[in-house]
């Protein structure tokens, strides 16, 4: 009985947001924090293997990266990075909004963020489908989807039984014999089934980490935040932050090389 | 404190009035004690499945011919016991049971800083080893537990997609329950508990939990791209595809290496605390045990590259593995000594949990020197992939992380049901199993040695008389670890009332009623003293009061 007691006085010491574990609000402020880093410790080194894969492939096939590289749609996703990186500043807003209560200031900025996050996916998934129409023979994913407008398939870049390098951008002079190109091909290959696991899974922390803001912004609406108990959206900006930064390398590596 | 009647409220009663309720109470806890006995319960589920698969392989090899079992079905079971053995239940045991049940206790804490994560990560385990169980159901896996590329990503036609997802999934368990323990350790100990009070336990889940955040998201994404490249038969690991299989070697025994380190250091832990209660003294040189778990968890980042001696990596990588695998030597020997130091001119009882505990320092300098000469490359040569390294292996896993893991169950078993197991059934099982364990293994050193290559359920006869050694081993180990269930099970409605404090031990665990109250302490402790604080006197007077027959 007596913890039961301990317990309700605890509740009614401080706000209903402080969990029964921590004494005060500032040790789960900290928790929180420090969980939060962590885990962005543990998503780096999930990136970390994806990197190493890239690190041992472009060893091997430095000319098959040079040539891919070339295929990505590098306008786009410069605009990408662009959303990306304001995005983060957004972020950094709506967490100066919440320390200081200001409700609507905090809720435009989730706003603003999370459409600039929905700005990325679509471009990034307008940027696949390209790829895909590709394979389908179609010159755009719009008379992809249209069914306008079909040839003979000439490039296929999306990994599997497929793929097809085009040939004006395969390596000029040598020998053009069978085994050559297959092993071109491969090169080739590697480097967009990295791309495609790379950049679909930071897509997919992407749409997490929409859903992470669509809570957030929630708890908003329902008052949860004051100027001393902000942890969600402090931690949530954490994640995104996390999220773009992972972007800022991806980036230079498959489109810049 | 009563020692008459256990306690009036605690973490195990509730007020629940219908069968439902008390289902839920259970399965929607979030009280670490009670997540705790949920991971008791289902790692000890597949630690007997596991164990009914090295049975299988047992008895197949007590004839050289392969009489019971094909080639094909005996490569299935001892994946299965491989793969349930280490994901399922060593990399799991110590951490997700004695550490969940204990981290928060012996650092006075209500509960762990994120409870429903914590939570949530027995689920991931439950749903993870439903994939493993799913895949062993409808026809195994015969990859071997290390999932070797391209055999796994191109060539077997067995559940290698439905396995590894299972492990992906548990190995999420396992980021979460490391992630939960470094936010507690760091922000949630009692006034006046410092680092260099804490018990060392606190520091070897310490050391493992920073390897289970960095680790295991590796060997997540190196087991990802087996799954894409089976599923799109693109060739990430398949060489004929531009991939290379070194790849996978190098991310898996990234994890993998360090994962060792993940059930060896906890049961480091376990030892530290056994050995100092059960002599009566201050641990010897605590600060040198509580950085050697941390070296250890640094250098065992550091020395993946030895299990890849004879693969195609550069020789010169090859020496630089090999010299770093001997530091790691280092650092365990200073815990082997400076347990061994803390016995001298201690008060030393020969309780159940004592028994596993010097059973540990025995069997482990076995498996750790052992592991110093497969660490040396041209034994490494001469020995890979025979029986010589299953031995190793087992000496370090079975002979450490299994008797610390029992010792460590004997030892909390009053302060987790507030009851004592029956002393001497529980000192005749640690015989057992010490006997039947070496029985089991020490065989298999000398079959390696004479090339008894491992994963073959064929053999030439005149290995035949150790391999029967070794069933007949196994068998008597496999009565070790039955007579435990049966009287830890009785002890639970028979067993004499344990009281707090049981074992006369310090640390904050004790402190408290057993079994403890939900939010395990009445009010916050305070903590003045160092960890082990046993007084000079204790041991003498322990002596004095010991009488012949005594178990204490």
């Amino acid at each position: 009985m007596a913890t039961i007691t301990h317990e309700e006085a605890h509740v009614h010491a401080h706000g209903p947001e402080l969990q029964h574990q921590f004494e005060t609000p500032e040790q789960q402020k900290e928790a929180a924090t420090l969980g939060m880093w962590a885990f962005l410790v543990t998503e780096i080194m999930l990136f970390g293997g994806i990197f190493m894969a890239y690190i041992v492939y472009r060893w091997a096939f430095p000319e098959a990266w040079e040539e891919s590289a070339a295929l990505l749609n590098t306008p786009l996703a410069t605009v990408n990075t662009v959303v990306l990186l304001v995005s983060s500043l957004t972020v950094a807003l709506a967490v100066n909004a919440a320390e200081e209560g200001n409700k609507r200031r905090l809720l435009t900025m989730l706003a603003l963020t999370m459409l600039l996050g929905l700005t990325f996916l679509v471009i990034k998934g307008y940027e696949y489908s390209e790829k895909f129409a590709h394979c389908a023979g179609a010159k755009d994913p719009i008379s992809w989807i249209t069914g306008s407008d079909l040839h003979e398939s000439h490039e296929c870049l999306v990994p599997g039984r497929g793929f097809l390098f085009p040939e004006e951008h395969g390596a000029t002079g040598g020998s053009h014999g069978a085994a050559h190109t297959a092993s071109m091909q491969s090169g080739h290959q590697l480097f967009f089934l990295l791309y495609f696991c790379a950049t679909g899974l930071h897509a997919i922390h992407m749409i997490i980490g929409l859903g992470v803001m669509s809570a957030i912004t929630i708890m908003a609406l329902r008052d949860r935040f004051s100027p001393t108990y902000f942890t969600p959206v402090e931690i949530g900006g954490l994640y995104w932050h996390l999220i773009d930064i992972i972007w800022v390398f991806l980036f230079p590596l498959f489109y810049l090389v | 404190m009563s020692t008459i009647s256990l306690p009036q409220s605690s973490y195990i009663r509730d007020n629940s009035r219908t069968f439902i309720d008390w289902l839920k109470s259970w399965l929607l806890t979030v009280d670490h004690k009670r997540i705790a006995i949920l991971y008791l319960l289902s790692i000890n589920f597949f630690f007997l499945l596991g164990g009914l698969a090295a049975t299988l392989v047992r008895v197949e090899l007590i004839t050289p011919q392969g009489d019971l079992m094909s080639s094909d079905v005996y490569n299935r079971a001892f994946t299965l016991h491989g793969v349930i053995m280490v994901f399922f239940f060593l990399i799991p045991s110590i951490p997700a049971v004695l550490g969940n049940f204990l981290v928060p206790l012996m650092i006075g804490a209500r509960d762990l800083a994120f409870p429903r994560l914590n939570l949530l990560s027995w689920y991931l385990y439950m749903i993870g080893g439903i994939f493993a169980l799913i895949a062993a159901v409808f026809g195994g896996v015969d990859t071997g537990w290390t999932f070797y590329t391209p055999f796994t990503s191109t060539y077997s036609n067995s559940n290698v997609v439905m396995s590894i997802t299972g492990v992906f999934i548990m190995g999420f368990s396992s980021i979460l329950t490391g992630l939960n323990f470094i936010a507690t350790i760091h922000k949630m100990r009692a006034p006046g508990l410092t680092w260099f009070r804490l018990p060392l336990f606190i520091w070897a889940n310490y050391a493992t939990s920073i390897i289970q955040i960095l680790a295991t998201p590796v060997l997540g994404i190196a087991l990802l791209l087996v799954i894409v490249e089976r599923v799109w038969g693109v060739g990430i690991y398949d060489p004929a595809l531009g991939g290379d299989p070194l790849l996978f070697q190098h991310l898996f025994w990234f994890y993998s290496h360090p994962a060792v380190y993940i059930m060896i250091l906890p049961a480091m832990g376990v030892i530290s605390e056994l050995i100092s209660t059960f002599s009566r003294k201050r641990i010897f040189g605590y600060e040198f045990i509580a950085f050697s778990s941390i070296a250890i968890a640094i250098l065992g980042f550091l020395v993946w590259g030895h299990h890849m001696f004879v693969s195609s990596q550069s020789v010169y990588a090859g020496l630089i593995f090999s010299f770093i695998t001997m530091l790691v030597a280092i650092p365990s020997a200073i815990k082997v000594f400076n347990w061994t130091a803390t016995l001298y001119k201690g008060s030393i009882s020969y309780r159940t949990p004592m028994l596993y505990a010097l059973g540990f320092i025995g069997l482990f300098v076995i498996g750790g020197l052992t592991g110093i000469f497969l660490g040396v490359t041209a034994v490494d040569l001469h020995v890979t992939d025979t029986y010589f390294v299953v031995a190793h292996f087992h000496y370090v896993m079975v002979g450490g992380t299994i008797m610390a893991y029992l010792g460590g169950i004997h030892f909390w078993w009053p302060k987790m049901t507030g009851r004592m197991y029956n002393e001497i059934w529980g000192s005749i099982a640690a015989l057992i199993i010490f006997v039947g364990f070496n029985m089991t293994f020490f065989p298999q050193f000398i079959l390696g040695y004479l090339g008894m290559p491992r994963r073959y359920h064929v053999y030439p006869p005149e290995f035949q008389i150790l391999h029967v050694m070794s069933t007949a081993g196994a068998s008597i180990l496999a009565i070790g670890f039955i007579v435990p269930l049966i009287y830890l099970a009785i002890s639970l409605r028979k067993g004499a009332i344990a009281g707090d404090n049981p074992w006369g031990a310090t640390g904050l665990e004790w402190k408290t009623s057993s079994p403890p109250p939900t939010f395990n302490f009445d009010k916050t402790p305070i903590v003045t003293e160092e960890a082990y604080a046993y007084p000079p006197e204790a041991a003498e007077r322990d002596a004095a009061s010991w009488r012949p027959g005594s178990p204490l």
